[in-house]
């Protein structure tokens, strides 16, 4: 279902009808070899894949505000960091089972978003920016203050218990949270090619494009800026939550903001505006720093920004640009054919 | 003519605003009625205050003084998103497309007003959204058709011909539903027979939809052709007010236009 929900998302970046058929496919194959991965790996490098598709849900929730609605964020990894603290909180002090931390994870974060959203309403492009950046250097500082440490364990963080799989599903630990993590993630993936494709979404796509048309055409930005900010947020406040569960730890040094930045680095990687760009950025986020530092560990640092650079030059417009023109050239050939 | 004369008050009534830019007043006590089923022309010279005058009533900016009535009723106190809900519709002088929306998306938009839902019902596809959904298609494909977009409704607007903008451009505004539709130079960048086009369309507009329309036009065969009644403006007051034979006619619209070295 959210395969073929794929092509009308991007519909929206402009596309043309004739290639629904190959998207569907490319969908489908996408999933299936995510489905069949965990069946090969050891379980360290499917604790890995798990928290690439955690990111990636993280960067589709960035890539809604800023792919979709136009408005920038370096500061997600705050949003990230609440949804891992409520997860944790309500887990270890409430004792609530893990799946329904992220429903909660996801209110407290879209409530959290909405409301940062409001103030920030007033503020456009690289002002925004900076305000962002601002919330992701002082959560790590806020989730130290002694007022909340009954809650937070200040410093120490807080550990949480592994899930086993259910049902006495012969899957070990880290096999059955990717299968859960992969459900969410496509679940959630369905949920955002729905709302690009409806109502709010073009209300949001609009107000990207031409926020004076659009108040003309009677929408409300405002509240729609407001709203992408809590959804947005919500997304990566789900992804935090999954990642407090997985990671079985959340602790205030986890959540700086070179967090947001990684966000923000694997939205553009993947792509801005194209949503299945966010599992490309997830990668990106996840083992593009191995790699540097299998390479060379003493400059691993420099590795990374060499391979980002170098990404960057080749696809300015992050991977949803060169699938992008890929698929052109293709339609291009399929059509130059006389038969057609 | 589609007019109901036993309608009260005129469709839109300005009285008296003025709006200043600091120094500049752009807008210096204007007053005129607009009656329902009408196409009223508005001219002057660059500068004059038309586009500022369009921006009041899409709630853009505020006057600084004086009122608009829409159908009897002040508008001053609606919020700019909330004038497309009340049925007044507008253009823009220079495009101001959804760029990288298709043609089809950016008439979906005009529509907006003419559904409801939230993000849950959309996200979740619930039944709300799938009414919606249908309702704002049925609008679109009729004015697609209407306005002769099919072959380009799925492309970007992004890349497509300045004509086929405007006229999407159009499609986007009709997409409200308006009572009243403002076209802020519809013929600017249009050749002679997209401008024959034109006029033809806005009286049709008029005469099948039942639109009202305040048209500020540079293209004089253009207003003459098509108003029942033009308005002029110079340096932001009204100097002339009457019907086309009338206002060509007049010394001071003569002047103002000879003035400013336009013909
Ligand atoms: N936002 C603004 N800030 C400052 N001055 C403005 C603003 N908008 C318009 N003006 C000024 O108000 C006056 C009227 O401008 P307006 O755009 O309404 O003219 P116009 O009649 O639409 O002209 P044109 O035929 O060139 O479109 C001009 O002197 C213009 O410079
Ligand atoms: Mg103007």
């Amino acid at each position: 279902m959210s395969v073929r929900e794929e092509s009308s998302a991007i519909t929206a970046a402009g596309k043309p009808v004739s290639r629904f058929g190959a998207r569907n496919w490319a969908g489908i194959v996408v999933v299936l070899v995510l489905a069949a991965l965990p069946l090969f790996l050891a379980n360290f490098t499917i604790f890995q894949l798990t928290m690439m598709l955690i990111y990636a849900i993280a960067i589709l929730g960035l890539n809604l505000l800023t792919g979709i609605n136009g408005q920038f964020s370096l500061g997600h990894g705050a949003f990230y960091a609440i949804g891992a603290y409520t997860a944790a909180i309500l887990m270890e002090d409430a004792g609530l089972a893990y799946g329904w931390t992220l429903p909660a994870a996801g209110i407290v974060c879209f409530l959290s978003g909405f409301l940062f959203g409001l103030p920030a309403l007033r503020l456009e492009g690289i002002y925004l920016a900076l305000a962002t950046f601002g919330l992701a250097v002082a959560m790590p500082q806020f989730l130290k203050l002694s007022v909340i440490e009954p809650w937070t364990g200040g410093v120490q963080g807080i550990v949480i218990t592994k899930p086993d799989a259910p049902f006495g599903l012969p899957l070990s630990q880290d096999q059955w949270l990717y299968y859960f993590t992969l459900v969410v993630g496509l679940l959630l993936y369905w949920f955002a090619v729905n709302l690009v494709s409806s109502r709010s979404g073009r209300a949001l796509m609009a107000i990207r494009d031409n926020p004076l048309a659009a108040r003309a055409m009677g929408v409300n930005n405002a509240l729609y800026k407001s709203l992408a900010f809590g959804v947005s947020a919500a997304f990566t406040g789900i992804a935090g939550a999954l990642g407090a569960i997985v990671v079985q730890f959340v602790a205030p040094d986890s959540f700086t903001f070179f967090l947001s930045v990684a966000l923000f680095v694997g939205l553009v990687v993947g792509g801005v505006g194209w949503l299945p760009g966010a599992l490309v950025g997830g990668a990106f986020v996840v083992f593009v720093p191995n790699v540097a530092e299998h390479f060379n560990k003493a400059l691993a640092g420099a590795v990374y920004g060499v391979i980002l650079i170098l990404l960057i030059y080749l696809m300015p417009t992050g991977a949803g640009g060169l699938v992008r023109k890929v698929a052109d050239f293709i339609g291009r050939r399929m059509k130059s054919r006389p038969d057609r | 003519m589609p007019q109901q004369e036993s309608a009260p008050f005129p469709l839109l009534a300005i009285r008296d605003i003025s709006v200043a830019f600091g120094g500049i007043r752009a807008l210096d006590g204007i007053s005129f009625d607009l009656e329902r089923g009408r196409i009223l022309g508005l001219i002057g010279p660059n500068g004059a205050g038309k586009t500022t005058l369009f921006n009041c009533l899409s709630r853009l900016y505020t006057p600084t003084s004086g009122d608009i009535l829409f159908e009897g009723k002040s508008i001053l106190k609606r919020a700019a998103s909330r004038m497309a809900e009340i049925g007044i519709g507008r253009t823009f002088q220079n495009l101001a497309s959804f760029s990288r929306l298709s043609v089809r998306d950016n008439i979906r938009v005009g529509a907006h007003c003419r559904a409801r839902t939230d993000m849950l019902s959309d996200g979740l596809r619930l039944p709300r959204m799938r009414r919606a959904e249908e309702r704002i298609n049925g609008i679109v494909d009729e004015l697609i058709a209407y306005l002769e977009l099919s072959s380009v409704a799925d492309l970007p607007m992004a890349g497509l011909p300045f004509g086929t903008l405007k006229r999407a451009e159009m499609a986007r505004a009709l997409a409200v539903g308006p009572k009243l539709l403002l076209l802020d130079e519809p013929a600017g960048g249009l050749n002679h027979d997209e401008i024959g086009e034109l006029g033809r369309l806005i009286r049709r507009m008029r005469d099948d939809r039942a639109v009202t329309v305040l048209l500020v036009e540079h293209h004089m065969n253009l207003v003459m052709g098509v108003s029942d009644k033009v308005v002029v403006l110079n340096f932001g007051r009204k100097i002339c007010e009457g019907d086309p034979a009338g206002v060509q006619s007049d010394v001071e619209v003569i002047r103002a236009y000879l003035g400013d070295g336009k013909s």
